[in-house]
């Protein structure tokens, strides 16, 4: 993992809407398989590109200062009118309140439902035999753990880039992606946010391609 | 009655238990005394539990594994907020997320197993009256519990006592008899109140089909917390809550040889993986 100096990197992948004016004060690649966490200020934008194409990025937020204020995708949902995130969609804490909101995004719509892959719900899912293999779970108990957080403060997360729809008759479930190589996502701060990335490694379903590959974060600051 | 004197306060204290002998007891003592419907082969001897939980109000209950949990909206005005905990290790708790993803089905009907972070079902809804259909879901398990300040948008108040009191309050209240703070709230599920959801993602509120009950069996010793306020997406402009009766009976968990053990294989290793927890504590030799 690399961070280029502040300004320096290209900002022909954020997206025009974040770009215009905006000074890069973090970029970094996220490798395969791994966590990220950092402090986005109020009023930053991260954005997260889609390097390799349908890579899921499993994504927690919290109130910098008072974690216990932390992603709630019910709250969210209860806010709009749709049950995908895309551009205006707000990420809403426990409490209803504004933690994020989606300022750009050129994948066109994102999971809210399908949650993170843990070891456990893996033996669940395609055998015991799957057990020692990484997860989304490990990822935020590791990143969350150099921030105090750990088991009790994970909750049902976004999976940026992943593809869950629901049928009429209440069928879910992680199809082929609609997501592809240098799409984006960008969400702006409305706080000091926490947030945990899990670069999903799954590679039992389609969320990845059956191929995790990284993902790119670039933080601008208007 | 004087109450200026501690005798004097100590009698009326214990005068009101009889003069409320005509109000209708929130928590029955002995449970056997309940005289509303129960399952059917159960009787009102079998319960160890009976409560009504009134419209805006809450309960928890610690259960030991195996026994059966009724929840019943006995006017189909109810909506019931629903929360387990691993009784021996809250933080292990109900995981939405998983257990709809897990089971590739966003409507929870009987059937249905109540996932655990940790790869365990914690309960199985083994009965379910409410009339669900594919197409007109009677329960919930996307749009989570209201909050105060979307209680107060929309009806003026969320205060827990008030007139309409928001889900995540009632809960917090619920999960601090445990010992659990806010941080320990996930995402929960609601049952007797059902939201559809389009072709293109769109939420859309069916809304209850009546008086209905549900049966959860706990799989494991099971922390219950219960809420019965409105669903956050009902659209009617007043506040719509109604009682829920709340009986439990003892029972056995899930086993091999039982229908539900190999209903599927993805809930058939929910049940090895709880069972196996059991046998490790030391229950179920």
């Amino acid at each position: 993992m690399t961070t280029a100096p502040a300004t320096a990197a290209p900002l022909a992948i954020v997206p025009p809407e974040v770009a215009t004016d905006a000074v890069v004060i973090h970029d970094e690649t996220v490798a395969a398989r791994n966590p990220w966490t950092r402090v986005i200020a109020a009023g930053d934008t991260l954005t997260m590109v889609d390097v390799g194409g349908n890579q899921a990025v499993d994504f927690l937020v919290y109130d910098a200062h008072d974690t216990e204020l932390r992603y709630s995708a019910p709250d969210t949902l209860q806010g709009q009118d749709t049950i995908y995130l895309t551009t205006g969609s707000v990420l809403r804490d426990a409490e209803h309140g504004p933690l994020m909101t989606v300022v750009a995004d050129t994948c066109g719509r994102h999971d809210t439902l399908g949650g993170a892959c843990s070891k456990e719900s893996n033996t669940l899912r395609y055998g015991h035999h799957t057990r020692a293999q990484h997860a989304c779970v490990e990822n935020f108990l590791l990143g969350g753990s150099r921030h105090g957080l750990g088991k009790r403060d994970l909750v049902s997360n976004i999976n940026w880039f992943m593809n869950v729809p629901v049928d009429p008759d209440g069928a879910l479930g992680i199809v082929d992606g609609i997501s592809a190589p240098g799409l984006a996502v960008s969400v702006r701060a409305e706080r000091d946010v926490l947030v945990l990335i899990s670069n999903c490694p799954q590679i039992n379903n389609p969320c990845n391609g059956f191929d995790p590959t990284p993902v790119r974060v670039i933080v601008t600051r208007p | 009655m004087t109450t200026a004197t501690t005798t004097g306060a100590k009698a009326h204290a214990r005068e009101q238990e009889l003069a409320a002998a005509a109000e209708l007891p929130r928590v029955l003592h002995p449970a056997s005394a309940y005289v509303g419907e129960l399952s059917p082969g159960v009787s009102a001897g079998d319960l160890v539990w009976a409560e009504t939980v009134p419209p805006g109000g809450y309960t928890s209950l610690v259960v030991a594994a195996g026994t059966r949990v009724r929840v019943r909206d006995t006017t189909g005005d109810a909506c019931a907020h629903l929360l387990v905990f691993h009784a021996d290790q809250p933080t292990e708790r109900l995981n939405v997320a998983d257990t709809v993803k897990v089971q590739w089905q966003a409507f929870l009907t009987a059937g249905h197993l109540l996932l655990s972070d940790q790869g365990r079902a914690l309960a199985t809804i083994v009965e379910d009256t409410a009339g669900n259909r594919a197409d007109a879901p009677r329960h919930d398990a996307l749009f989570g519990t209201s909050t105060l300040v979307r209680n107060a948008e929309r009806y003026g108040s969320g205060d827990v006592f008030g007139p309409s009191p928001a889900g995540r309050e009632l809960f917090a209240l619920a999960a601090a008899k445990h010992g659990l703070t806010r941080r320990d709230i996930p995402p929960s599920v609601t049952f007797f109140e059902g939201v559809s959801v389009s072709d293109d993602g769109r939420p859309a509120f069916v809304g209850s089909s009546g008086p209905a009950s549900i049966t959860l069996v706990a799989e494991l010793p099971l922390i219950v917390l219960l809420a019965s306020t409105a669903h956050p997406l009902d659209p009617r402009p007043e506040f719509t809550a109604g009682p829920l009766d709340v009986v439990a009976w003892p029972g056995a968990p899930t086993v091999p040889g039982d229908p539900a053990w190999d209903a599927t294989p993805e809930g058939r290793r929910a049940y090895e993986n709880s069972t196996a927890h059991r046998r490790t504590r030391g229950a179920d030799r």
